[in-house]
C-alpha cells in the first residue's frame, strides 16, 4: 500500500517537475538567445517577462485546432501525445536521490523510499528504449500530415537519429563495461567512489553529448525541421495546443537527455563538491543528504540545459551530407576504437 | 603529364588568361573543428554575460523610446511661424509650382490690415485661405523647402505619418501651423 503511494507520489513528482520547469526553460531559451544577439527578448508580460509562456499557453489553448483534410486522423492526432510521452516515460528509471528514511512508517521501524521510480536491474536499456521511441512521433507526423515538407523532414529526422543512436549506444556500452552494470544507482555508487564517467572515458562523454543533441533534434543538428530548407519540417501542418505539445517534447527530450548524460558521466545525483560542507551545516540526516542529491542532480540537469540552449544560439546547422559524415564516418569508428579502449581499462581496472 | 604541361602553358599563352588557385591547406586545427567551436561558443558566451549581468542590447523599445534621426531627415511637414504665430507662408505658389507630386493645393488671399491685429499688411501682403498638403501623393523630397523664399514650407523630423483615414492625410493649414520645436 505505501509502496504504491510512494510510488504514484514520485510519478507525480516527477511528471510535475518537468511540466513546470518548462516555461522556465522556454522563457530562457528566448531570453537567452536575446542576450546572446545582443536584443532584449520578451519582457513585457510580468516581470522579466517570465509570465510570457503562460500568455502563449493560454493562446495556444484558444486557437482554432484544425485537421489538414487528407490527412490520416488516428495518426495525426497520436504523433504529438507520443512526442510528449516518450520522453517522459523514459525519466522513470533515472534516479534522482539516493532514498528517503521514514521511522514507524507501514509496521516497520524504518522504511526506505528509493528516490527512482522504477527500479529496474536493467535501467539503461528501458532509458534507452524508451529514448528511440522519439524516432516515432516524427514518422507518424509526417506521414500522417500529407504534406511533402512534413514528409521529408520525417525521413531527414529519420535517418539522423539511426545514424547517431549507433554511436549513442556504443558510448554507452564503453560506460557499462566500466561500471559493469546495467543499473543506474550502482553506476552512481562507481562513480561516487571513484571517479566520475567523464574523467574516466571523455571521448565517450563527447560522443554522447554530440549524439544527444542529435537525439532531441536540437541545434546543429535539427534537420529534422530546418526552416530555412522545409518551412518547419515534421511539425508543419501543427497548430495551436497540438504544435505545443511538439515544443514541450522538445524541452522534456533536452531534460531527459541531460538527465541520462548527467547519470552516465557526470555522477548522477552524486553531491557537488562543496556540498558535503553544507549538509554538515544544517544535519547529516538521511533525508537532508537525499535533498542535498535531488539539488546536486537539478544544478546539473540545469547547467546541461543551459549548454543546450548555449550551443543552439552558436552553431549553424549542419548540412544533410555534412551531418552524415560526422554519424557514420568519424563518430562511428571513434566510438567503436573507443569501446576496445574501454575493455582493456575495465581489465586493467 | 609533360604533355598536359605544355597544354596548359598553350592556352595560357592563347588566352592571355592565368588560372589562379586560391585554395589553401587545411590543417588539423581547423579540421577537427573542436577549435573553431569552442571559439564560438566563448564569442557567444560573453555576449550572453554582458545582456545577462549588464542588460545590454541593441534594441531600441519603440514606443517608449524613439530613434534620434538625422537633422536632414524629411518627415511630415509644417509650416513655420514668426513670434506672433502667424504663418510666414505668402501665397508664392512657388512650391505649389515646383513640387513634382503636385500634391500642394495653395488657395490664396489677400491679408487685410483691418482683420489683421499685427499690421502685417505691408510685410506680408497676402496670405493661404487653404494651404493643404497630400501626405498620400508627397515623395518627400525636399524640394517645397528648397524652393520657399520666405522659409515657410518644411519637412520635420516626424516620422509617424500612419493615419486612420485617408482625410486625415490631407494636412491643412490648421495641422500644419502646429508647434514644431526644433525640427520636430
Amino acid at each position: 500500500m505505501i509502496e504504491i503511494a510512494s510510488t504514484i507520489a514520485k510519478i507525480i513528482f516527477i511528471f510535475f517537475l518537468c511540466l513546470s520547469s518548462l516555461p522556465l526553460c522556454v522563457w530562457f531559451e528566448r531570453r537567452g538567445s536575446a542576450w546572446i544577439q545582443g536584443r532584449k527578448g520578451p519582457n513585457r508580460v510580468g516581470p522579466f517577462g517570465l509570465i510570457q509562456p503562460v500568455a502563449d499557453a493560454i493562446k495556444f489553448f484558444f486557437k482554432e485546432s484544425f485537421i489538414p483534410t487528407n490527412a490520416d486522423k488516428v495518426l495525426y492526432l497520436l504523433a504529438p501525445l507520443l512526442a510528449l510521452a516518450a520522453p517522459v516515460a523514459a525519466m522513470i528509471s533515472i534516479p534522482f536521490g539516493s532514498y528517503l528514511l521514514f521511522e514507524n512508517l507501514g509496521g516497520n521501524d524504518q522504511y526506505k523510499i528509493p528516490l527512482q521510480i522504477v527500479q529496474s536491474d536493467s535501467g539503461i536499456l528501458f532509458v534507452l528504449a524508451f529514448a528511440g521511441l522519439e524516432i516515432y512521433p516524427l514518422i507518424l507526423a509526417g506521414r500522417a500530415s500529407n504534406n511533402k515538407y512534413s514528409i521529408l523532414g520525417a525521413l531527414r529526422g529519420c535517418s539522423q537519429l539511426i545514424s547517431y543512436e549507433i554511436a549513442m549506444g556504443l558510448s554507452i556500452l564503453s560506460m557499462v563495461v566500466i561500471y559493469s552494470t546495467f543499473e543506474m544507482n550502482a553506476m552512481i555508487s562507481y562513480q561516487q567512489n571513484h571517479l566520475w564517467g567523464v574523467f574516466i572515458n571523455p571521448i565517450g562523454a563527447l560522443i554522447f553529448w554530440v549524439a544527444g543533441f542529435a537525439e532531441t533534434n536540437r541545434l546543429p543538428f535539427d534537420l529534422a525541421e530546418g526552416d530555412s530548407e522545409i518551412v518547419a519540417g515534421y511539425h508543419l501542418e501543427y497548430g495551436a495546443m497540438k504544435f505545443a505539445l511538439f515544443f514541450m517534447s522538445e524541452y522534456v527530450a533536452m531534460m531527459m537527455v541531460s538527465a541520462f548524460l548527467v547519470t552516465l558521466f557526470f555522477g548522477g545525483y552524486a553531491l557537488l563538491p562543496g556540498m558535503n560542507f553544507c549538509i554538515q551545516y544544517f544535519s547529516a540526516t538521511q533525508n537532508t543528504i537525499a535533498i542535498f542529491q535531488f539539488l546536486s542532480l537539478f544544478l546539473k540537469v540545469a547547467f546541461f540545459m543551459f549548454i543546450f540552449i548555449w550551443v543552439r544560439w552558436t552553431l549553424p546547422r549542419f548540412r544533410f551530407d555534412q551531418l552524415m559524415h560526422l554519424g557514420w564516418n568519424i563518430l562511428f569508428p571513434l566510438s567503436i576504437i573507443n569501446l576496445l579502449l574501454m575493455i582493456v581499462l575495465g581489465y586493467l581496472i | 603529364m609533360n604533355m598536359n604541361m605544355n597544354m596548359n602553358m598553350n592556352m595560357n599563352m592563347n588566352n592571355t588568361k592565368t588560372i589562379i588557385n586560391v585554395s589553401r591547406k587545411i590543417g588539423l586545427k581547423e579540421k577537427i573543428y573542436l577549435y573553431a567551436l569552442i571559439q564560438g561558443l566563448f564569442i557567444t558566451l560573453k555576449w550572453f554575460l554582458r545582456g545577462f549581468f549588464l542588460g545590454k542590447s541593441n534594441t531600441i523599445s519603440y514606443p517608449e523610446e524613439k530613434r534620434n534621426y538625422s537633422n536632414r531627415f524629411r518627415g511630415m511637414h509644417f509650416i513655420s511661424v514668426d513670434e506672433n504665430k502667424v504663418e510666414n507662408c505668402t501665397s508664392c505658389y512657388l512650391c505649389q509650382t515646383v513640387c513634382p507630386a503636385k500634391c500642394i493645393t495653395i488657395i490664396a488671399e489677400e491679408r487685410y490690415r483691418d482683420n489683421d491685429p499685427f499690421h502685417y499688411g505691408v510685410r506680408k501682403e497676402k496670405k493661404p485661405k487653404s494651404f493643404t498638403v497630400d501626405a498620400l501623393r508627397c515623395c518627400f523630397c525636399g524640394m517645397c523647402e528648397e524652393a520657399c523664399p520666405k522659409d515657410a514650407i518644411k519637412l520635420s523630423r516626424n516620422y509617424e505619418l500612419a493615419v486612420q483615414t485617408r482625410a486625415e492625410a490631407l494636412y491643412d493649414l490648421k495641422h500644419l501651423t502646429r508647434e514644431v520645436i526644433g525640427r520636430g
